[in-house]
């Protein structure tokens, strides 16, 4: 399950990569360039913006974030606090609800279980807009819409964490191990929460990253829940901001400065935990 | 071994599929069979009441020609979407793979990173390079990128960005699991590095493409962030530029509930149709399976 830190062979054809590299280079600097340059535009005065060198640095950067932090009092320190407890908070019930699930899905022979499987595997294939309408008319009824639990509940269940869970308890936990447990007479509640899930702690990892990026990056179920901004998440909050400033020029430094804001946590969280994303998805193998 | 166990242990996931994925389901099918009826001057407590109407929600949605507008958009958009990110995720995870390659760990790094970058903030960042006013690519070429003619690949360029090494990472991962020695073999046989990835690497790949293909079409039928976030920015997409949006503007702009349910599930039956139409053919094809 190393698979991404492999050391490659060193090959002995010096030359021979020359094209492949170049082409791959290519590909890195379609990928950079964007974040690259919201970052030259972050640090640059209204002033500047339009008048110096779309590549040059400019002498703003403190002023756009000071400008951004003040924007109406300070509403996008709640919008970043927001995306981290939708974020943070999601991904984490996520990943215990996916583990558990998983374990019981791989570890178990009883009547029900494809069917449970499937029916939360099918789950994928449904569109996130035929259930983010419903989801917001039955949260008004109860009178959850516009709340953080409209956001946080519905974006617990993920059914592909829950395969990736089930695969890795497969692979992860040895049935002797459990069998050895039941023999020194543990409940299963005790096999789970001290001996399987200690075993899944590094495949949950690679499911909380990736249920963490993707309520991060959410965008239409926030934007259809929620109508006070003080409980926008980047995502929708940037957009308002965007919709607002359009056609203001003297918003633009502050629309990407807060862009720019909004990359540097996630892009941080990337990096560091750059060996843990494994998507050994497709190939069904978890090693 | 308590027969419990394992349906104690998924009783969340149970509850939460109930309550998220049945209930709202349910509750779509019966909307979008429901219509508002409005008696008298359309004044008053009771003027207004539902009355079921069956499958006529559906016709309206089929028959609309707003919404297949919007099917073609996002057909044109889809595929080249679908081609042009799925082509190059394959690429780069065959160079990645190549033994022969340099700097292979920062391409790799550097070309996944968007998947870090929410759909918001990477339309944002294409939608400011491409203004006149600011873009540095302007200087460089003279296009507008935001033109009626061009926004669908202006948009389309957005997706590729955010999707490529998301689509690259699941290849080259399916890639190193495979046993380096089935090469050696192929190596000994004569075989060049090009041969080796057209004979032996895509063959085994393609459950893996089949697996990207199938979910980057659920995604590009879904388009949503990308046309909302970029249209203030230009006027030349619609309010109802995909069926997605359509339904957004449909259940909270002008209010009709009912279309909106039934536009969305017309939307959810197309991409299963898509989706499931696709693996028909590719398994036909590709394992020749009936």
């Amino acid at each position: 399950m190393t698979a991404i830190s492999h050391r490659r062979p060193r090959g002995k054809a010096a030359f021979g990569g020359l094209a492949p590299t170049a082409l791959l280079l290519i590909g890195a600097i379609y990928c950079l360039f964007p974040v690259f340059w919201v970052l030259i535009a972050a640090t640059k005065s209204p002033a500047e913006l339009f008048s110096t060198g779309t590549l040059a640095f400019g002498t703003g950067f403190l002023d756009n974030v000071t400008q951004l932090f003040a924007y109406r009092d300070g509403v996008f320190w709640l919008w970043a606090a927001n995306t981290l407890i939708y974020a943070g908070g999601g991904a984490l019930l996520s990943t215990a609800v996916s583990a558990v699930s998983g374990y019981a899905l791989a570890k178990y022979r009883f009547p029900g279980r494809n069917l449970i499987f499937n029916l939360l595997i099918g789950g994928i294939l449904v569109p996130a807009v035929v259930l983010a309408i419903p989801q917001y008319l039955l949260f008004s009824k109860i009178g959850l819409a516009d709340s953080y639990w409209a956001v946080l509940l519905p974006q617990i269940l993920h059914p592909y964490s829950i395969y990736l869970a089930r695969i890795y308890a497969a692979a992860a936990i040895p049935d002797s191990l459990l069998e050895a447990g039941r023999i020194d007479g543990a409940t299963e509640w005790r096999l789970m929460s001290r001996v399987a899930m200690p075993l899944m702690v590094p495949g949950m990892v690679t499911i909380f990253l990736f249920q963490f990026v993707a309520i991060w990056n959410n965008f239409l179920l926030p934007f259809i829940m929620l109508g006070d901004d003080g409980k926008f998440p980047l995502t929708v909050g940037l957009f308002t901001l965007l919709q607002s400033g359009a056609n203001q020029p003297s918003l633009y430094n502050l629309i990407l400065t807060g862009a720019f804001l909004s990359l540097v946590p996630l892009i941080a969280l990337f990096l560091t935990m750059q060996r843990y994303w494994r998507t050994d998805l497709s190939s069904g193998a978890v090693k | 071994m308590k027969r419990s166990a394992p349906y104690l242990f998924l009783t969340p996931a149970i509850v939460l599929f109930t309550l998220f994925l049945a209930v709202p389901i349910g509750y779509t099918v019966y909307l979008a069979m429901l219509r508002t009826k409005v008696s008298g001057l359309g004044l008053g407590k009771g003027s207004r009441r539902e009355v079921f109407v069956g499958f006529d929600n559906f016709a309206a949605a089929i028959a609309d020609a707003e919404l297949w507008n919007g099917w073609l958009r996002v057909l044109g958009y889809g595929t080249l979407v679908l081609v042009v990110m799925l082509g190059l995720a394959l690429l780069f995870a065959l160079l990645l793979d190549s033994a022969r390659v340099r700097l292979a760990r920062f391409s790799r790094i550097a070309i996944f990173l968007p998947y870090a970058v929410p759909g918001v903030a990477a339309t944002l960042l294409w939608g400011f390079l491409y203004l006149p006013s600011l873009s540095p690519i302007r200087e460089i070429l003279d296009i507008d990128f935001l033109g009626a003619s061009t926004v669908t690949y202006s948009m389309a360029n957005v997706a590729v960005w955010g999707g490529v090494g998301f689509n690259m990472l699941v290849l080259y991962t399916t890639l190193r699991a495979i046993p380096r020695d089935l090469y050696e073999a192929a190596r000994l046989d004569g075989a060049s590095e090009f041969q080796i990835a057209i004979r032996v690497k895509i063959p085994i790949l393609v459950p893996a493409i089949i697996l990207t293909t199938v979910f980057s079409i659920i995604a590009t039928i879904q388009v949503f962030t990308e046309p909302t976030t970029l249209r203030p920015l230009t006027n030349t997409i619609s309010s109802t530029w995909s069926p997605l949006m359509k339904v957004y503007r449909d259940a909270f702009v002008t209010g009709d509930l009912y279309s909106a349910a039934a536009t969305s599930i017309v939307i959810a039956g197309i991409s299963l149709v898509l989706s499931f139409g696709f693996l028909r053919v590719v398994r036909n094809r590709a394992f020749g399976e009936g």
